[in-house]
């Protein structure tokens, strides 16, 4: 069966991160080098093993107006400001697109896990009247979609994909079938997440899969590097707005890149640990790559999932270089922003869209002393400072407990 | 006892808190739906800041007849112990 074609573009950006408060600020800060993660000081952190947190630069109540500060939870807060920025970017209040024909997927890992403890605790401590009537629609996992498309206006379907940490990716790829398939002429995707609480962070740690580096928080989130040692959790959204080349260009909009092609795949290997020689993870690479009608040799810049956990980041190497080969230049910006769990497939989508633009590849923070890994040491992970170079497309993969693989690629308008 | 005036000053505070009505469009013949843009799951939240703040108890048959600010003033001023 052939797949249904159409030359897709990403007209809009939004993001508020741990590095700023919305893309411009956050490339800016990546660019210089900054990190977002710091220690918390709350007192139920004390017996933490992991203290470490990557939270956003801007609050979001200083953002959004207070009523939608009451009756949304922090994940749709979040989606809600990156969306709405990148639907100012691509200038959709004026496209003339009937709300009939906007979509929005947007996904998330973890949802509204922080209105759900913080309501219990209310529920323990004063009684089920005192449970806010907001709570279910705080909680939901299609929360934060049905926010944006309130915001947004969309009426021809929001959408919700759930695949943990691949969550991000696995919307955007969503977007690109349903213009595809013709099922929109507008998508506004993207991923969220803002799960900062004891109860997120002690699931984690119990797993082992966070960094206790709590004396130095701006090196503890080193993917690739021999010291790493886990994840730092952080918080924030990104979005984009996607359509068809050709109403684009129709209509005037400023084309950011083309979303060229995508690829799924699943590990069915383990719940939680990924393959170890990344197998799942490199068909989805390939797939996306013949999707997009390239060659791995086409593929200049890859914007790598690396979250720094010593499993993850080896078994990604591993199918980064069997998939594409040692010449493309990869970057681990969680390195930097800490890991977004279901916004980092869709934030780390901008930042491979702004190298793509701007030619320059971030650096990945921390990384002293690569890894031993056969992988790790053959491919050309930019380190120290951002790199220039020429290149026609990117690529960012994303993988989510469970055994999700996600890669998109993008290439110049 | 709290006046008249007291006791629509104090709904005005919870209209501007839970639902973002300026207090000056907080006047008795407002609807709450029609004029003021609250919704059900936020006439729940009034309802319940009510309760507290001039401790009255609001059972679901009767936030049902509330349809108005000044409906919601006369309830308190009945109810009020």
């Amino acid at each position: 069966m052939s797949t249904p074609t159409a030359d897709v573009v990403v007209t809009g950006l939004g993001a508020t991160t741990p590095l700023g408060g919305d893309v411009a600020s956050t490339w800016e800060a990546l660019l210089a080098g900054r990190s977002g993660v710091s220690r918390i000081t709350d007192d139920w952190a004390k017996d933490f093993s992991a203290q470490l947190v990557a939270r956003l630069s801007t609050e979001p109540a200083d953002v959004l107006d207070r009523v939608r500060i009451r009756r949304l939870d922090r994940s749709q807060q979040v989606a809600v400001i990156a969306a709405e920025e990148a639907w100012r970017d691509a200038a959709g209040a004026d496209s003339g697109v009937a709300p009939e024909r906007i979509a929005v997927v947007f996904g998330t890992g973890i949802g509204g896990a922080v209105t759900l403890l913080d309501q219990d605790d209310i529920l323990e401590a004063k009684g089920p009247k005192r449970v806010s009537p907001f709570t279910i629609p705080m909680l939901m996992p299609n929360g934060p979609a049905a926010a944006v498309g309130l915001a947004v206006g969309a009426k021809a379907g929001v959408h919700a994909p759930v695949s943990a940490c691949a969550s991000g990716a696995e919307a955007i790829r969503w977007g690109l079938d349903l213009l595809r398939l013709g099922r929109a002429d507008m998508v506004v995707v993207g991923g969220t997440e803002a799960c900062v609480h004891p109860l997120p962070m002690a699931g984690f740690s119990a797993m082992r899969a966070m960094s206790t580096r709590n004396d130095e928080p701006q090196r503890a989130s080193r993917p690739f590097d021999k010291g790493r040692d886990g994840f730092v959790l952080g918080e924030g959204a990104a979005a984009l707005v996607l359509e068809r080349a050709d109403a684009a260009k129709a209509r005037g909009a400023r084309i950011h890149a083309r979303l060229a092609g995508a690829g799924g795949t699943a590990d069915g290997y383990d719940l939680v640990a990924p393959h170890p020689e990344g197998e799942g993870a490199g068909r989805a690479i390939a797939a996306a790559i013949r999707d997009a009608g390239l060659t791995p040799a086409d593929i200049g810049h890859v914007n790598a999932h690396a979250t720094s956990t010593p499993i993850g980041d080896t078994a990604e190497a591993s199918a980064i270089h069997d998939a594409i080969g040692d010449h493309t230049l990869v970057t681990a910006t969680k390195s930097q922003t800490g890991h977004l769990l279901g916004a980092a497939g869709a934030l780390e989508s901008v930042f491979s869209i702004l190298a793509l633009r701007e030619q320059i590849v971030p650096a990945t923070a921390n990384l002293d002393d690569p890894d031993d890994n056969a992988a790790v040491q053959a491919l050309d992970i930019v380190r120290r400072e951002p790199r220039k170079a020429t290149f026609s497309a990117a690529l960012n993969d994303s993988f989510g407990f469970g055994g999700h693989n996600m890669a998109l690629v993008f290439t110049t308008a | 006892m709290p006046s008249t005036a007291d006791i629509q000053a104090g709904l005005a505070e919870i209209l501007e808190e839970v639902a973002g009505v300026a207090p000056a469009d907080a006047t008795p013949e407002k609807s709450f739906t029609d004029d003021l843009d609250v919704d059900s799951l936020s006439m729940v939240e009034i309802a319940t800041a009510v309760e507290d703040k001039f401790g009255v108890a609001i059972p679901d048959d009767e936030l049902a007849n509330i349809k108005t600010v000044g409906d919601a003033m006369s309830f308190i001023e009945k109810n009020q112990g």
